[in-house]
């Protein structure tokens, strides 16, 4: 049994401390120790990202941390998203825009995609910077798509909120205004189209595409 | 995304289109919340006081006799339970269809990785250390790895030919088509094995019940699956056996049988040591043991005319079902009937089999056995067109069928016939026909500048090509297969007077929970959030069937919404006036419960008129209707590396009706780039009949950077037994994609691979053999 060391952090903002055995994955320190079963395994081998958090702001694979290397650190996990219970823009698009089915890529999607966010600072990311972005993290269920779009639609939060209102207005059938339910849907097609041809719009600004591309990650990782 | 709702041609919409309230819309999903903010608790989230941590020894070997097994006695085996075949209270077997696979080996192993021996321990380190310190000693046998072996009968793993199943389908009269056909085109096709790889690895918790019974909770899609298995294993009647599913992080098939395998596990050690018992695999032995989508070889025979008119078809199927029969038969049944594809044959002739090998079973995933198929057939009429000369989408256009046409099963097509409408819509949305052309004008342009020296600045060179193709999915259970699963729905009232939806069919992320709450708040006019959907729990919902075949909407759905029109009529009827939205059903219902107690609604399965199939001769109505994909998939082949990136996908999918257009893009999207990934890069690599890549690093799924902007056309042609005119979605994705690549990859650079996945690779070898 390795010894047992004392490690400090900030997690979500508030102060943690655990004494856990040096090189203890902080996947298991965040699961077992701080019970916070939000960031999940998927590989255990840095592959999958379904359990990234952030330190710094920056998204790391926790499951190829030590958890000595988080003493001091400032790390966020899914549950720190949201405040007071009041999801962020990114969680709200998310469940909007289908870009989480079975949930267990959606914490590590989320948080990198935060990260993203704060990144790009209100600027709508381009359709590649989003897959640049997200592809150290895999989806099986949504073929990214939706992720993408709830990313882009999250980066600008005033129409997101908008929309939100439309989509829960919208979501209550009343049985004899059904005509005028029906007028919602279409305006609401139409203002998300609009939206989406201005996000795509505001992403790719001149020479965005031409920006050297990392390479997809299935070169990356080799075939080994 | 975009949709098109086409008035259904053939008959009448149904009899009065009411605007849809909640049907149709886009309502936030259920679990999103949960899902979002990391509430949602997946089975290893859960803490459960005492538990242990269980893990499976298993063969080294493909095929061997058992001579010894033996626990190191320099090991400290203190507080470790240990279960071998001889702790088994019931039958040693993995009940599904048949029972030939052991729950755990006893004397022979017949694939590497095959569980013989159980472990648990409180310390999860000590139970890992713990495997290796069991020695098992063998009798190698020879082995059959793959389906050639098999089919020369290198080892007999089933049987005195290794077959687990045959299956002719045979209509017209074939040798007189071949005759009267100006050509006759061959061609023989491949595909690999390919990993579901949901995300949550699979995981089971069991705990002996007070009762004497048994209670597992897990990651699952046929809670009513396990709950068979378990009886069986375990010798207990049906009320001890209590299967109840956790948040379910992915299936695509993988958590149809296997659930049986694992939670049996967790049962036998939870029985043994009487204490709960946790077994979580992680992604090694997930990837290394459990169900894959089994191999596929199909030779293919066509006579065709010169205009392009197909007349004969004489398939042969061979499958590779891994050593034990799990769902096999099943998955050859599904891959028979769609062998023809989506075409008219005057003639036809399917012969499929399924063999047996050393290799671990295989099972379900999304399309169950018909993307082996459809890949084979749509490859080929590629073939057919370039041989013919004619435009691939030509080809299709002229034989695809159409209302009325018959497929190779004998059944009339009658209704919801969508295939002219996703082939011209995806052509359409694609520019197919300029791009096709633009393709060939660049690549021509390309090349001649390459010969003269004056290629591309970078020195890359580039080709890009489109291919198109087109499927037909049948939807629900195969022939008689609903009838016998003779499904049960129910619809009560909780004590606070909300309507509660008691279904087996599981939410695995594509959002059956979110849509029952639509249909049910759609029928009683009440908000769908008032709406609850009970956790599949064997002890609380009866057996509405698996979750899977792209049944739950279409069938289940279609029971639930019979169920809660059932229960409107007797609330209305009470209350003596029409209930007038979510408080006036919560008042009623209130006032039900306080004065008649509890309400109860059900419905069972009753098979549709007009459907009629003969097991026996394969002949009659295989499905109650067919769901239609066509898609045109654009590459840039580099032609010294022989990469293929994609460029763009643009799919148009007729699935009847969307009942949360949101959610059927979400299906169409993730279904395309998992057939995406079958086709150019999952590639299940054995070594002696061990999977050798069994690691994220290297059996490699597509990420966002290699996915494409997927563009999704819904196609709506009402199916009259349907929900709101509903057909299956799930599956269906999956079918196209894979030939489509092959066509466009064939398109950039003329060489046409039978085989996937285009690895660069395998694409090199070609590129070489061609000189290119």
């Amino acid at each position: 049994m390795s010894q047992l060391v004392r490690i400090r952090f900030t997690l979500n903002g508030r102060p943690q401390s655990v004494k856990v055995p040096p090189m203890k994955r902080l996947l298991d320190v965040l699961r077992e120790d701080c019970r916070m079963t939000g960031t999940k395994e998927g590989c255990g081998e840095g592959e999958c990202g379904a359990c990234t958090v952030l330190i710094a702001g920056d998204p790391v694979n926790s499951c190829l941390v030590p958890a000595v290397h988080a003493e001091g650190a400032k790390i966020t996990t899914v549950e720190g998203l949201a405040k007071n219970g009041k999801l962020s823009a990114l969680q709200t698009a998310f469940i909007e825009l289908g870009g989480a089915q079975c949930g267990m890529c959606t914490p590590g999607m989320l948080v990198t995609s935060a990260a993203l966010l704060a990144r790009t600072k209100g600027r709508v990311p381009g359709d590649a910077e989003v897959r640049d972005a997200l592809s150290g993290t895999l989806c099986r269920c949504t073929g990214y798509q939706k992720i993408v779009e709830a990313v882009q639609a999250a980066a600008a939060p005033a129409p997101a909120k908008k929309k939100a209102a439309a989509v829960a207005k919208k979501a209550k059938p009343v049985a004899k205004k059904k005509v005028v339910a029906k007028k919602k849907v279409v305006a609401k097609k139409k203002a998300v189209a609009q939206k989406k041809a201005a996000a795509s719009r505001a992403g790719r600004r001149p020479g965005a595409s031409k920006q050297a591309r990392r390479p997809a990650a299935s070169q990356r990782r080799g075939r080994r | 995304m975009a949709r098109s709702r086409t008035a259904s041609p053939e008959r009448p919409a149904r009899k009065t289109i009411t605007l849809p309230a909640s049907v149709g819309v886009n309502v936030p999903r259920k679990d999103g919340r949960d899902k979002v903010t990391g509430a949602a608790l997946y089975l290893d989230d859960l803490r459960v006081p005492g538990v242990l941590h269980g893990r499976t020894v298993r063969s080294t070997v493909a095929n061997a006799r058992i001579v010894s097994v033996t626990l190191d006695p320099a090991f400290d085996w203190t507080g470790m339970t240990v279960v071998d075949h001889r702790d088994i209270p019931g039958e040693n077997c993995v009940a599904v269809i048949e029972r030939d696979q052991p729950m755990l080996a006893s004397t022979h192993v017949r694939h590497v990785d095959e569980p013989i021996l159980l472990l648990a321990h409180e310390d999860a380190e000590r139970v890992e250390a713990a495997v290796s310190a069991v020695k098992i000693e063998y009798e190698p046998l020879t082995p059959a790895l793959n389906l050639e072996e098999s089919l020369e009968k290198k080892a007999l793993v089933r049987g005195d030919d290794n077959v687990f199943k045959t299956i002719r389908i045979e209509r017209g009269d074939l040798d007189e088509a071949f005759v009267r056909s100006d050509r006759v085109i061959e061609g023989e096709y491949w595909c690999g094995h390919q990993e579901q790889l949901y995300i949550e690895n699979n995981a089971m918790l069991a705990e002996r019940t007070k009762d004497g019974g048994i209670h597992i909770r897990g990651s699952m899609q046929c809670p009513y699956y396990v709950h068979g298995a378990l009886q069986v294993l375990l010798n207990l009647p049906p009320e001890k056996v209590r299967i109840e599913q956790t948040v379910t992080g992915g299936g695509f098939g993988g958590k149809e049988d296997y659930p049986s395998v694992i939670g049996g596990h967790a049962a036998l050690l939870a029985w043994k040591s009487g204490r709960p018992v946790k077994i979580v695999y992680d992604r090694l032995e997930d990837l290394a043991a459990t169900t894959k989508r089994h191999p596929a070889r199909v030779r293919i025979k066509t006579g065709v005319m010169n205009d392009g008119t197909l007349v004969a078809l004489d398939a042969d199927v061979v499958m590779d079902g891994g050593a034990y029969l799990t769902l096999t038969p099943v998955v050859l049944s599904r891959g028979a009937i769609h062998a023809g594809g989506c075409y008219r044959w005057d003639a036809a002739r399917i012969f499929a089999r399924a063999v047996a090998t050393n290799t671990p079973p295989n099972g379900a995933f999304r399309g169950f056995g018909a993307p082996q198929t459809l890949f084979a057939i749509e490859s080929h009429m590629d073939r057919i067109a370039a041989e013919l000369g004619m435009d691939p989408l030509a080809l299709r256009r002229k034989n695809a069928v159409k209302l009325g046409d018959v497929t190779p099963t004998g059944q009339v097509l009658k209704e919801s016939v969508g295939s002219h409408e996703v082939l011209e819509r995806t052509a359409k949305r694609a520019k197919y026909a300029e791009k096709r052309a633009r393709y060939e004008r660049e690549n021509a342009a390309a090349e001649a500048a390459e010969r003269a020296g004056k290629g591309a600045k970078d020195g890359r060179r580039l080709r890009r090509g489109i291919g198109m193709a087109l499927a037909m999915h049948g939807a629900g259970f195969t022939g008689s297969g609903e009838s016998k699963l003779n499904s049960l729905a129910a619809l009560d009232l909780t004590p606070d007077g909300r309507p509660c939806v008691r279904i087996s069919n599981t939410e695995i992320g594509q959002g059956t929970n979110t849509v029952f709450g639509q249909i049910v708040g759609e029928v009683l006019g009440i908000p769908h959030e008032q709406v609850l959907v009970h956790v599949p729990d064997t002890d609380h919902v009866p057996d509405s069937g698996p979750t899977v075949a792209s049944r739950t909407l279409m069938v289940v759905g279609g029971l639930i919404e019979k169920c809660a029109k059932k229960m409107k009529e007797k609330l209305e009827l009470f209350a003596e006036h029409p209930i007038e939205g979510g408080a006036d059903f919560a008042r009623i219902a209130k006032r039900w419960l306080k004065e008649r107690g509890p309400l109860r609604v059900e419905q069972r399965y009753q098979k549709p008129t007009g459907i009629e199939w003969d097991d026996d001769t394969y002949q009659g109505d295989a499905y109650g209707v067919f769901a239609y994909a066509a898609i045109a998939v654009e590459v840039e082949v580099d032609l010294d590396t022989a990469e293929t990136k994609l460029l763009h996908v643009t799919t148009a999918q007729d699935i009847g009706r969307a009942i949360h257009p949101v959610l059927c893009a979400g299906q169409i999207e993730g279904g395309t780039l998992q057939g995406l990934g079958w086709a150019l890069m999952e590639e299940v690599r054995h070594k002696d009949g061990k999977v050798w890549n069994h690691q994220l690093t290297n059996y490699i799924i597509p990420t966002s950077a290699d996915a494409p902007p997927i563009d999704v056309e819904i196609v709506e042609i009402p199916y009259s037994n349907g929900p709101w005119g509903a057909k299956g979605v799930g599956e269906l994705p999956m079918d196209v994609p894979a030939p489509a690549v092959i066509a466009a990859i064939a398109h950039a650079t003329g060489c046409r691979l039978d085989e996937i996945p285009a690895t660069p690779e395998r694409l090199m070898r070609a590129l070489q053999r061609r000189g290119a």
